[in-house]
Parts: structure tokens; C-alpha cells; sequence
């Protein structure tokens, strides 16, 4: 019985692992993180990531399907096999490099810190002592605020950077740490958002917020990441990547 | 390479030993938010069980709609209601009821308070109604006042044939205050989600919460036969 199961499991495996030619690839992406997702009002993913993954399909001739899936589980999933490459704004860190394969940035932005209009804060550990901030769980903006002020202030996480503006709005938070496009665009520019504003420096340490962001992969597919790598020089190139930048952003936001 | 093996090559079990100390304060924590909304859910049942049997429509009526509502609907709602509904109308910096509404520990012990008085409300309702004709007369025989009865026979026959049902209900709240990882509290089932998406291990993650809880309901029902050992002994075939 149990050479039976080891069989199977080394069969399993073996046969994954062997390269195939892509013809459908299923991509992972949130849904709640505007403008890069966000779910449209009949159910549809719709955003930059989407359109991203769109144009690089189309670069490299094969079929995509999209597959919401919740930030927490993004990895899990990926390594679970119920999609191919996670494209949901995911940050290339040390950490993730352990699980997944990057591709190289297909853009890259800094974070930043929002706080109601001229509330009285400072950052600095003694600045921020007793503060609530909120922050999407498991992002890069998580790891660098457990680590560098985790001391100093409550950390409330969310499973999605909706919830931590509902908070804000409702009082809950003193300050949100995010990412500054969805910061600017799903909270700031929307109804209610005149009220808090931007404030301190913006914060990109390579040691938490890694190279950009990247489009994740399993390690066994190389193949795979190739793939993607080629068509994201394509899409750079050949202006399909400017035309959908232009799209959502006024500046550029691929970075140096 | 025998069984044991390939478990412990899939199976990321430093995990969960890293974070024994998270899983313990999520452990109080989802002890003390049951345990706390139980007792006070307790303390109204009674007097609401009361009312709900009371034979005045005007009085009864409420008391009914109240456990309609709360058993109608989804614990999760009912906490998203308070928790994120609440500040919909009020300013949750301003006043005292805002500072209150404004600790999701406490819109949880709300919402699960609420929640558990309405079952607990209908177990007992049940139960007292259940009291057999022939005690109630004999109080009145021996002329008890209605709240003597009350006191000396109707209660205490009620808590007792109420006691298998109430440990179903405390299991399942047991059970149902997992969903307050949902607004922020790090509750045994919140840990569980910061390791899951930490370390990108579900399955250890939840199996290990899992068993938590499963500790907890074991305990819960032991304690529940002790008790029922020592109050139906009278239900108790002789031997």
C-alpha cells in the first residue's frame, strides 16, 4: 500500500515537471485592489493587472484564464496548481523567492503613509507610539511595519485593501500604509477621500519591498517564466505597455 | 522511507512550533470572547424566556421577533452589521458609544452575545414549558407564590432538562466566533490566517487551529456530562 501511494505521488510529480507546451494558462489575480483589480458590479476582474496579463497572452499565443482568488491564498493556490502565474501586483521579496519563481518587474512603485487631513502624527517610533494603522495582511507593507515599528503601534490587518478604507472612514485606523496608486485611487480620489491625505516620505527599502513587482510562478515551470519574461520586453516595446499604462496613470509607473 | 517520513517532508510542522506563542493568545482570546458573551447571553435568556412565554401578545410579541432576527440570519452578518454598520451612523471618535463600537473586541462580544441569547432564549423558553403540570400544581398546594414556583421548581427543572440542548449551543458558539478574525481580532482562527499567509503553509496553519478547537469542544462536552451526571441523576436508569 504505502509503495503504491509513493508511486503515485512520484508519478504525480514527475509527470508536472516535465515541460509542456502552454496553450492555456490560468492566471491568479485579486479583484479588491484598485486600479490594478477590482471587481466590476456583474462579477468581471477588471483593472491594470488584467489588461497586463491580457497583452502578454496575446504577445505569447496562448489562451488566458482569469481565476479570482483571495490575497491570503494567492501562493497557496499557485503552489496548489488551481492557476499558473499569480499577475495581482505582487511584490518580488526574498521571502516569496523561497515558494515561487519571479519574473522580472512589470512595474514598480513605492508605499507611502495616509492619515486624516492635518492630524497630529510624526514617523518615527516615538512619533507613531499608540497609533492604529491598518494594513492589507501578508504585503510587503505588513512585513516592513511588523518589522520596523511593530513595537510602537497596533497593527490591524485586513484581508482586503477595501476593508482597511471602511475602517479609515469609520475611525478605526489613525493611519493606512499602502502601496501609493491604490492608496491615491481607490481611497484618496474617491467619494469621501478629501478628508485624509499623504504624508511622509515614500518608502521603497529594497530589504522589504524587493526589486518591483512581478508576475509569480512555480518553481518547476521555467519554461513558463521565460515566456512571460519575452513578452513582457515585447509589450515595453512595442507600446501595447504605455497605451494600458496611459489608461489608468498620468506618469509612468514601470520605474527605472 | 516509511510513512512517517514523507509526512514530515511535506508536512512544515517548525511552524507551527515558532508560533506556539501567537496560537496561545489566540487561544485566550477565543476563550475569554465565548466564555464572556455566554454568561451575559445566559443572564438575558432567563428573563427573556420569560417574556417570550408571557400570555400578554404586546410583551411577548418583541421578545419573539428579537429571537426570530438573531436566529434567522448569519452570525457573520449580524457582526458585519455592528461592526462596520455602526459606523455608518455614528462618529466612532466623538462619543463613548463610538469609542465602544470603535474596538472590534467589543462589536464581537455584541454581536456573538446577541446571537447566543436569542437560542439560549428559545432552549429555556422550551424547557419551562416542558415543566410537568403536576409539580406546578403541587407548588401551588402547597401555596408557593408564582415566584416562589418560579424560583423553587419551575427554573431549576428547566436549567435541567435544558442542559443537553445549552451544550450544543455553547459547542456551536464555540464554533461560530472563529468568523471574528473577519474584523481584525486575533482569535485562535486569525493566528491561523497571519501563519497561513506568513508562511504559506495552510494546511499546518488550520489543522493546528483545528485541534485547538477540537480541545475546546471536548472540554466543553466533558464538562457538560459531569454536570449532567450530577443535576438528571434522577433521569438515570438505576443500576
Amino acid at each position: 500500500m504505502k509503495k503504491i501511494m509513493m508511486m503515485v505521488v512520484v508519478f504525480a510529480l514527475s509527470a508536472t515537471a516535465a515541460a509542456k507546451e502552454w496553450k492555456t494558462v490560468r492566471i491568479g489575480v485579486e479583484g479588491a485592489y484598485p486600479p490594478f483589480s477590482y471587481t466590476t458590479e456583474s462579477g468581471e476582474v477588471k483593472g491594470f493587472d488584467i489588461d497586463i496579463a491580457n497583452a502578454l497572452c496575446q504577445s505569447m499565443k496562448v489562451k488566458c484564464k482569469m481565476v479570482p482568488q483571495d490575497w491570503d491564498g494567492m501562493i497557496p493556490s499557485l503552489l496548489s496548481r488551481k492557476f499558473d502565474a499569480i499577475i495581482a501586483s505582487m511584490s518580488i521579496t526574498e521571502e516569496r523567492k523561497q515558494k515561487v519563481d519571479f519574473t522580472d518587474k512589470y512595474y514598480h512603485t513605492p508605499v507611502r503613509f495616509v492619515r486624516k487631513k492635518g492630524a497630529d502624527i510624526a514617523i518615527s517610533p516615538e512619533g507613531l507610539k499608540g497609533k492604529v494603522v491598518g494594513v492589507q495582511r501578508s504585503t510587503t507593507s505588513d512585513r516592513y511595519l511588523t518589522d520596523v515599528y511593530g513595537e510602537a503601534v497596533t497593527i490591524k490587518r485586513y484581508s482586503t485593501q477595501d476593508e482597511a478604507y471602511l475602517d479609515m472612514k469609520a475611525g478605526r485606523l489613525d493611519l493606512l500604509l499602502g502601496d501609493i496608486i491604490p492608496l491615491s485611487d481607490g481611497f484618496l480620489k474617491k467619494e469621501g477621500g478629501d478628508n485624509y491625505e499623504f504624508f511622509g516620505p515614500t518608502i521603497s527599502d529594497q530589504k522589504w519591498f524587493g526589486e518591483g513587482i512581478g508576475i509569480a510562478i512555480r518553481k518547476q515551470n521555467k519554461d513558463l517564466k521565460d515566456l512571460f519574461n519575452k513578452a513582457i520586453k515585447q509589450i515595453r516595446a512595442d507600446g501595447t505597455y504605455d497605451k494600458i499604462q496611459k489608461r489608468y496613470f498620468d506618469f509612468d509607473i514601470y520605474g527605472q | 522511507m516509511d510513512f512517517k517520513e514523507v509526512i514530515l517532508q511535506y508536512v512544515d510542522y517548525k511552524v507551527i512550533l515558532d508560533n506556539l506563542p501567537m496560537y496561545f493568545d489566540g487561544l485566550v482570546m477565543t476563550v475569554q470572547l465565548v466564555f464572556i458573551s455566554l454568561v451575559i447571553g445566559l443572564c438575558m435568556a432567563v428573563p427573556l424566556a420569560v417574556l417570550r412565554l408571557s400570555k400578554n401578545r404586546w410583551v411577548a410579541w418583541p421578545v419573539w421577533l428579537y429571537t426570530y432576527f438573531f436566529r434567522g440570519t448569519p452570525l457573520l452578518v449580524q457582526l458585519f452589521l455592528i461592526y462596520y454598520g455602526m459606523g455608518q451612523f455614528i462618529d466612532l471618535n466623538a462619543s463613548s458609544i463610538g469609542a465602544f463600537f470603535k474596538d472590534a473586541y467589543y462589536c464581537a462580544l455584541v454581536a456573538f452575545t446577541l446571537n447566543t441569547a436569542a437560542y439560549t432564549t428559545e432552549i429555556i423558553r422550551g424547557a419551562m414549558k416542558e415543566t410537568p403540570r403536576g409539580e406546578i400544581e403541587a407548588a401551588k398546594a402547597y401555596g408557593m407564590s408564582y415566584f416562589q414556583t418560579f424560583y423553587r421548581i419551575i427554573l431549576p427543572s428547566a436549567f435541567r432538562r435544558a442542559l443537553p440542548a445549552y451544550c450544543n449551543e455553547v459547542v456551536f458558539m464555540l464554533h461560530g466566533s472563529a468568523i471574528a478574525g473577519v474584523v481584525t481580532i486575533m482569535d485562535i482562527t486569525g493566528v491561523a490566517r497571519v501563519v497561513y499567509s506568513r508562511f504559506y503553509t495552510p494546511f499546518e496553519a488550520f489543522i493546528f487551529a483545528g485541534l485547538l478547537y477540537m480541545m475546546l469542544t471536548f472540554l466543553i462536552v466533558w464538562a457538560f456530562k459531569q454536570l449532567e451526571h450530577r443535576w438528571l441523576a434522577h433521569l438515570r436508569p438505576r443500576s
